[in-house]
């Protein structure tokens, strides 16, 4: 045991700690993080090569793990609700491959600072490279999948226009939010060690409560009555919104203005959140870890 | 120019045991209101206590003082690892911290792949590495074994690398930990050139250490921490002839609760 003088303190808070809390402090962060690029950039690859090291197809089992998947529920789900499988299985293609950026950038949020507990103690990095690392990770890991959405694409042709190019503006969204959500949750769950399992816990619920196996259209044009009224309360759930502003383009669906607004007010507030946050609690990430 | 400035900084751990760190607790705490004194209580370890340091461009500074006395602590918030929960630190300089030399290698990948990743990490760019990893490669003397991954090498063999590797960059601020000196002998003589070349390019060294020979080689000034204090700051030869004739026994405290030896 250190021979540091041990004392029961009730919450105090000195003078330096109000210095660190500063928003100068907090937007320095982001953008020191940032300009590392080649920093996470590299740890990111790196990630994926070790993941699949010493296998012969490497990272490309990312893309068959996902075509196997999207294949057997395509079949499954088009048989257990009777749609058509060329509507079914593009469905629940992109919806899947849309989920794995949304819910592995939460659930792995809440281990990101947890997870690199040495790199913190040892190296002094903002605290951000660690969130930009994950979430260049998840997107590398989305443009493997989308090879699976490319030979979709020939076997299942989809009405595709212009107008489909929105999805790349909608992923740059799923980007930025992804990055407050990881950052909010990393940081609570550093200090919170509860919250990692729940996090996980929530984000499977979620994944069954929003349309992603399940055709959220067919249920709201049911002629059941009731079906069709409560799947309008899917509409509360925000990651239907998420899901909506990049699937409905990459399936060459019309362009439903409410999805972008909810997501654009639910970005800036849990951008606002976030940064409130890693204000006050940027310089305890490395005392918590 | 490289400088550091501390004054009366302190550094303040809470220990969250299984209890407090839990969210339900928080909550509970909350909503149900007091549930007694202790409960709001975080036990907190004073690692360092009205530390004040004022360290120039050109300063060799060594750290000298028992184990658990802070040395490691001081140096992670002069490298702004730990941001001071009183007083302040402004540390002026690009800083490069060696304190653990197994961090950031990834068992995984080639010798070489990890002397980049190595390199990204003490804040140098690829180019720059790239640049070095010849001269890396001659020092370590580890020859083809750098093509194969780094889980095949011997401990003493990744200490080669991570010197190697550390030894090459152009920091404005050096800060060492002890613990790099466990390579053989011969090794060890070969790096003590590197590192000093090192330390001579480096615009500021703080070097915490027990080996006063590697003090003396490195350093000019020392710093003798107890307790997380400031015992006694000067002249290397002074701080180290007075931390040795210390004496034993009353100045280290027995552990809390711990019976009699």
């Amino acid at each position: 045991m250190p021979a540091q003088v041990l004392s029961t303190a009730v919450a105090r808070t000195p003078a330096t700690l109000h210095r660190s809390r500063s928003w100068g402090l907090a937007f320095d962060d982001l953008a020191r993080g940032w300009r590392q690029q080649e920093l996470w950039g590299h740890l990111g690859w790196q990630d994926i090569k070790q993941r699949y090291r010493r296998s012969v197809l490497g990272p490309l089992w990312i893309t068959i793990s996902m075509a196997v998947t999207a294949i057997a529920l395509g079949v499954l789900y088009a048989g257990l609700f009777g749609n058509r499988l060329e509507e079914q299985l593009p469905y629940i293609l992109i919806g899947f491959i849309v989920w794995a950026f949304i819910g592995s950038s939460i659930t792995e949020g809440a281990m990101v600072f947890i997870a690199n507990e040495r790199l913190i103690k040892h190296l002094p990095a903002p605290i951000s490279v660690h969130v930009f690392r994950l979430i260049w990770r998840q997107t590398l890991f989305f443009g493997h999948n989308l090879l699976v959405y490319a030979v979709m694409l020939v076997v299942f042709p989809q009405p595709l226009s212009l107008a489909s190019l929105a999805a790349v503006p909608a992923f740059a969204l799923l980007m930025v939010n992804g990055f407050w959500a990881a950052l909010l949750v990393g940081i609570v769950s550093t200090r919170f060690r509860d919250l990692p399992p729940v996090t996980v816990s929530v984000v499977q619920l979620m994944f069954f409560m929003t349309p992603i196996v399940w055709i959220y259209e067919d249920l709201l044009n049911s002629t059941n009555e009731t079906i069709a009224s409560r799947a309008r309360l899917a509409e509360l759930n925000p990651f239907l919104h998420y899901l909506e502003i990049i699937r409905r383009p990459m399936l060459g669906e019309s362009f439903e203005l409410r999805h972008w607004v909810v997501v654009l007010v639910i970005t800036v507030l849990g951008w606002a959140l976030t940064l409130v946050v890693l204000r006050n609690y940027r310089a305890r990430v490395s005392y918590w870890v | 120019m490289a400088s550091i400035e501390v004054r009366d900084a302190s550094v303040d751990f809470p220990i969250f045991d299984a209890k407090t760190r839990s969210l339900k607790k928080a909550v509970l705490g909350v909503v149900g209101g007091r549930i007694g004194p202790n409960a709001s209580k975080v036990v907190v370890v004073e690692a360092l206590r009205g530390i004040t340091l004022d360290l120039q461009h050109g300063a060799r500074v060594g750290l000298i003082g028992h184990n658990g006395a802070g040395k490691s602590t001081l140096l992670r918030l002069l490298s702004g690892i730990y941001e001071p929960t009183g007083g302040t630190a402004s540390v002026q300089g690009r800083v490069a911290p060696v304190f653990d030399l197994g961090v950031g290698m990834d068992p995984e990948i080639s010798g070489y792949e990890n002397i980049i990743i190595r390199g990204l990490f003490l804040g140098m760019t690829r180019k720059q590495m790239d640049e070095r990893v010849g001269d890396i490669a001659t020092f370590t003397e580890l020859g083809d074994y750098l093509r194969l991954p780094l889980r095949t090498y011997s401990t003493g063999m990744r200490v080669r690398l991570a010197l190697g590797v550390v030894t090459s960059i152009d920091p404005e601020i050096l800060l060492l930990d002890e613990g790099i000196g466990a390579v053989d002998a011969d090794f060890l003589r070969k790096a003590r050139g590197r590192l000093t070349d090192l330390v001579d390019r480096a615009g500021l060294l703080v070097f915490a250490s027990h080996s006063d020979d590697l003090l003396r080689d490195l350093c000019d000034t020392g710093i003798w921490l107890e307790h997380g204090q400031i015992r006694m700051q000067g002249p290397l030869d002074e701080v180290l002839v007075a931390y040795n004739n210390r004496g034993p026994g009353p100045k280290r405290r027995p552990p809390a609760g711990g019976g009699r030896r």
